[in-house]
């Protein structure tokens, strides 16, 4: 019997390849499927006091969900926020992906590690230093107020949503820079050259050969900057005041403080779908427009 | 390849430099002899270094993120190892499927993994502290991790493991003398690299840490002190370049021997 197993086992690829993959499936089994289950649990019982929950199943989470019009203006404004900071930081950084993989000749990987060096140091201190910069007494207004060019420091630039956009766009730049590089370096420049040499402008061999052949990477990277900054706590609780508060604000409120387990599951189910649902529109608005493309 | 484009140069040029002042900012006035961030700088000043190493808490803090960390990053590296040798060896059903599970918890707001540790952590009543805190690193450092590694192990000429156990030499021993030396250099960047997202992250311990608080949990608590700010500063001036030099040896590591396989190990494994 152990025989018969283990000639099997030899002969069997897929065996072998879950047997190695089990601790990872285990983990995220574990430790992220089955909390996220309870979490979804969570959402339809009840905080009747601080401490106690009733688990009886309802839906009325839901319903105070939509019914507040708090939590519904703050899941808009992270949507609004985040597809901002996504639309910015990739056209952005699009030029400079493009400038590495077709100008530059030497050492691509060091322009590349140094890119994306400052997104190693911690993520608290990079939004912490924006603070610093926009900050009522800070960098740019002492500057300015010093230059002579102001009397009054400029209040907008502290605790309102554009400094959350601002440093999300700062914070989140390697998250566009990784995929568009990649897309752009594997085109081949001969079918640039090509489209030159028959006599398109720069602009239409942009257009109609690299832009499209770069949109795996456009799409990437609209999805892995979108995906977490729905969801970030950091920022609008540093720099965004009550101007730039998000839904994430809200829920730690609800695990904090306010402390309404249920109602906060709830909100973090529904920050949840409204994620699903945008990788589900843009992956299959690619799905299509790459089909029309080839 | 294009010829010469000064513009996007110097576009370029720009955004490496809004990248990077930023950050540079933290230092700057980490050594400002003044109690608020503006300019101009007042005069240069080593006390807030002095004032850092002073305080007790930030000592207990930094001792609780190393030890999260170093477990973090040993345990999501070698959970890593298994699944990254698992795509990059085999062809198997659900290849996909796997491989997506195992990325989710890179993709998804951290905040929702937070939560969800933190819901089933309360209701098993199990305290706060830094084992919930060491468990979602581990989730959170695994893909990081299996990306670094898988990145490595791709292109490895398999053959190398059959034929040693074809010589007789057992799973463990293949591992050990042929397998782990080629991958050493990966493994070791992928400890690095989950020690330092470890040691930087903030969501997961704002939310599971309880009362014992990591560093990022320590600086966190201070920022709201106006007159507690320059402290921070000097402590996050030093995170900074730590950060930056196990990075750059991390980088560094990862690229050793890629494509030269051939010089150092006397075999061919490219072709």
């Amino acid at each position: 019997m152990l025989q018969t197993w283990k000639a099997f086992y030899a002969r069997s690829d897929p065996a072998k390849a879950y047997s190695l993959l089990s601790p990872a499936l285990i983990l995220v089994t574990l430790a992220m499927l089955v909390p996220l289950g309870l979490m979804l649990s969570f959402s339809f019982f009840t905080q009747i006091s601080f401490t106690e929950i009733d688990y009886s199943f309802t839906i009325q989470r839901y319903i105070d969900f939509f019914q507040k019009n708090l939590l519904v203006s703050l899941l808009i404004k992270s949507v609004k926020i985040s597809f901002i900071v996504t639309f910015v930081t990739l056209l952005t950084a699009y030029p400079v992906c493009y400038y590495i993989a077709f100008y530059v000749k030497k050492n691509k990987m060091l322009w590349l590690v140094l890119l994306t060096l400052p997104f190693w140091t911690s993520y608290l201190l990079r939004v912490f230093s924006w603070k610093i910069i926009l900050g009522t007494k800070g960098v740019i207004n002492s500057s300015l107020i010093n230059a002579g060019l102001l009397n009054e420091p400029l209040t907008f630039l502290m605790y309102s949503e554009t400094a959350v956009i601002i440093t999300l766009t700062h914070a989140w730049a390697a998250f566009a820079l990784l995929p568009l590089y990649v897309s752009l370096d594997k085109i081949d420049f001969s079918l640039i050259e090509a489209a030159r040499d028959l006599g398109l402008s720069r602009f239409e061999t942009f257009w109609k050969i690299t832009l499209p052949l770069s949109l795996p990477g456009i799409i990437g990277a609209i999805l892995i900057i979108f995906i977490p900054t729905v969801g970030d706590y950091v920022t609008p609780a540093l720099l965004g005041g009550t101007d730039g508060r998000m839904l994430s604000n809200m829920i730690q409120a609800y695990f904090g403080k306010v402390n309404n387990l249920p109602l906060g599951a709830a909100s973090a189910t529904i920050m949840l779908i409204t994620v699903a649902i945008v990788t589900i529109v843009v992956s299959y608005t690619t799905k299509k427009l790459t089909q029309r493309i080839s | 390849m294009e010829q010469k484009n000064n513009t996007l140069l110097i576009y370029t040029l720009l955004y490496f430099a809004f990248l990077y002042i930023p950050v540079l900012f933290l230092p700057i006035f980490s050594f400002n002899d003044a109690n608020y961030m503006s300019f101009p700088l007042s005069g240069f000043t080593t006390e807030h270094y002095e004032e850092m190493w002073a305080k007790t808490n930030l000592h207990k803090a930094l001792w609780a993120s190393i030890k999260v960390g170093v477990v973090a990053s040993i345990v999501s590296t070698t959970i890593a190892l298994f699944a990254a040798k698992a795509f990059a060896r085999y062809k198997f059903r659900g290849q996909n499927i796997s491989y997506g599970a195992i990325m989710i918890p890179f993709l998804i707001p951290e905040i929702i993994l937070a939560v969800a540790i933190l819901v089933i952590w309360l209701s098993l009543g199990f305290k706060l502290g830094l084992v919930p805190v060491t468990l979602g690193h581990i989730l959170f450092c695994t893909p990081f991790a299996m990306l670094i590694l898988i990145a490595r192990i791709e292109g490895f000429d398999f053959s190398l493991e059959e034929a040693s156990r074809d010589l007789g030499e057992n799973a463990w021993g293949t591992f050990y003398r042929v397998s782990l030396p080629l991958y050493l250099p990966g493994i070791i960047a992928s400890l690095l690299l989950s020690f330092i997202i470890s040691f930087d992250e903030f969501v997961l311990a704002f939310f599971l840490t309880g009362s014992d608080a990591t560093l990022p949990m320590y600086m966190w608590a201070q920022m709201r002190f106006i007159q507690k700010l320059p402290h921070v500063l000097a402590l996050g001036a030093v995170i900074i370049v730590f950060t930056t030099f196990i990075v750059l040896l991390a980088f560094w590591l990862r690229n050793l021997g890629q494509g030269k396989e051939k010089a150092e190990f006397g075999i061919k494994i490219h072709e």
